[in-house]
């Protein structure tokens, strides 16, 4: 059957037959997966790439003068190119191989440690995910610098005159996500970074939640670092990349010491490699690192743009049939937003709503969505959330809204 | 009624019921039954860590029986709250501490609920065990 919402002929039914874990059920319902912006789903294209590798290819990298380390390097190699490409990077060592989001902005920010100093001033958004903002705390608690927060306004978007007033002289760094994880909103970053360049500040963004949305340009944006996860992309758990503009990259310390990274060591000195294995230490994901470029050759066979008009359309859909339950108001109302609701129900816990519908096989988050600022500027202790991908369907928000009811009735 | 009496009858109560739909809702009827804890208590000293929703517990010893009061934000983890009330409350903290919990997965609640909610549930065990050894030390 094809979804023809919004005119575009975009085979969902068959789409859907790449993802194995769609046919499972869940308490003895079809499961309904809802969680996307946590982790998204993958593809047997993936998982098969994971079992080929192990199969086939297993092996330590870049150190073998065998065979199969040889043909192991170069499948982990294509990958980083496959990702210089999907984000257009000008060099593929700009590409660093992480274990994900955390530790891009972890690497990032525990390098300016010997850059800032206490008269600093370093700018947060209050739309962040905890990840990006602990490092940072951590970073203005060794350095001095100032930690200064962008305000957002009821709709979940950051106020960008106030953020204009924040930056001065002794801005260095800015840190804001693309996506918010917790509302969805899009953030206008083309802006935010011309402004803090204007002052002459470094500008990383947390694409966690772009990357399965949206291509990102890196050079076209401007942007210094861009961090994401594999696993919100249709990859695998524990590994992502970090995108730093070369001269940043240089002048940044490396992160970890250990294998790997080094060109020569004695108990004297040791020099460290050049880019990118100057920050990537010891063994890594191998098989998760190309898995990494599978994900990314399968989204791009979709298509960004199929991906993004289909899943816009899942959105106003969901975002109507919701809005219809007497009592539910959606927090992050942002003109701009990607397929994330987050919604409460008056008077009853997002975490009672969560367990009921997880009874029936759908699987959506409740809580703060590691971003308790947010929370707390809404003055709610959670909320559930339902956040889509382009393997969802409509028959599946369906599902959801008839949830979300009989949990309204039973809990009020 | 001794605690294994009071959990026999809730292991009866809830085998009456056919499907999840029936044991939530009464475990939802329950937590909206449960006696009140006193507002002063509604602190951070009485929280329970390890629920995604806000539990507080407060114990007091009279009669050298232990006296539970509780409250939760979210009704079904007021439901099961309940349910330990029940089961614990106005005993002796030796008994308390004794007792063994198996009547939770034969009421069908470990299983079907979400692992951190069980989470939530063996934090709330530990927290009323821990009151009645607190107890049977001034016993002693
Ligand atoms: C906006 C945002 N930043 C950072 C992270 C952390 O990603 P990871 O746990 O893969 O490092 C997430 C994941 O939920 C996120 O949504």
């Amino acid at each position: 059957m094809n979804d023809t919402i919004n005119h575009i002929n975009f085979d969902v039914e068959s789409i859907r037959k790449d993802f194995p874990i769609l046919n499972r059920e869940v308490n003895g319902k079809p499961l309904v997966y809802f969680d996307n912006a946590a982790t998204s789903q993958t593809p047997r294209q993936v998982i098969d790439v994971i079992v080929d590798y192990y199969t086939n290819y297993n092996s330590n990298i870049h150190r073998g003068v065998h065979s199969l380390s040889q043909e192991a390097t170069d499948l982990y190699e294509q990958a980083r190119l496959k990702i210089q490409e999907h984000v257009n990077a000008k060099y593929n060592h700009e590409i660093i191989f992480t274990s994900g989001t955390t530790h891009g902005i972890n690497l990032v920010a525990t390098g300016f440690s010997s850059l800032l100093k206490p008269s600093d001033e370093v700018l947060v958004s209050a739309l962040e995910h905890h990840s990006n903002i602990v490092p940072w705390q951590m970073l203005c608690e060794r350095t001095g610098a100032l930690l200064k927060v962008i305000p957002m306004n009821e709709e979940g978007e950051l106020v960008i005159d106030t953020y204009e007033n924040l930056l001065s002289e002794q801005t260095k760094l800015v840190f804001v996500n693309h996506i918010s994880n917790a509302l969805g909103t899009i953030n206008p970053i083309e802006t935010i970074i011309k402004k803090a360049h204007k002052v002459g500040a470094a500008v990383l963004i947390d694409g966690a939640q772009s990357c399965p949305h949206i291509k990102p340009n890196v050079q076209e944006l401007d942007v210094d670092f861009y961090v994401t996860s594999a696993h919100k992309m249709c990859g695998p758990t524990g590994v992502g990349m970090l995108y730093g503009k070369e001269e940043w990259l240089r002048k940044l310390p490396p992160y970890q010491g250990g294998g790997e990274m080094i060109a020569e060591v004695t108990f004297e000195k040791t020099t460290y490699a050049d880019l990118p294995h100057k920050f990537e230490a010891g063994t890594p994901n191998i098989a998760g690192g190309i898995a990494f470029g599978a994900a990314i050759d399968y989204m791009n066979k979709v298509g960004f743009d199929v991906i993004a008009t289909y899943e816009h359309k899942l959105l106003e859909y969901a975002t109507a049939q919701l809005l219809a339950i007497d009592g539910l108001k959606i927090y992050g109302t942002a003109k701009e937003k990607t397929a994330v609701i987050s919604f409460n129900i008056e008077h009853i816990h997002p975490y009672d709503i969560g367990t009921i519908l997880d009874k029936m096989g759908i699987a959506v988050r409740t809580g703060h969505h590691c971003a308790q600022p947010i929370m707390d500027f809404y003055k709610i202790p959670g909320t559930v959330r339902a956040s889509f991908a382009f393997y969802n369907t409509k028959a599946e928000i369906d599902a959801l809204v008839q949830g979300v009811k009989k949990a309204k009735m039973m809990l009020s | 009624m001794t605690i294994t009496e009071i959990q026999n009858e809730i292991i009866d109560e809830f085998g009456m019921f056919d499907d999840w739909e029936e044991r939530y809702q009464y475990m939802i009827d329950l937590g909206k039954t449960l006696p009140l804890i006193n507002e002063q208590y509604k602190t951070q000293d009485y929280i329970i860590k390890g629920c995604q929703s806000k539990v507080w517990v407060h114990a007091e010893m009279n009669d050298d029986k232990v006296k539970f009061t509780a409250d939760s934000d979210a009704i079904i983890t007021k439901g099961i709250i309940a349910i330990l009330i029940r089961v614990f409350s106005n005993q002796h903290p030796k008994d308390i501490i004794e007792a063994n919990t198996d009547f939770i997965d034969k009421i069908g609640l470990k299983e079907h609920l979400s692992p951190t909610r069980a989470n939530g549930l063996v934090s709330m065990i530990k927290q009323l065990k821990m009151y009645a050894i607190a107890y049977q030390t001034q016993l002693n």
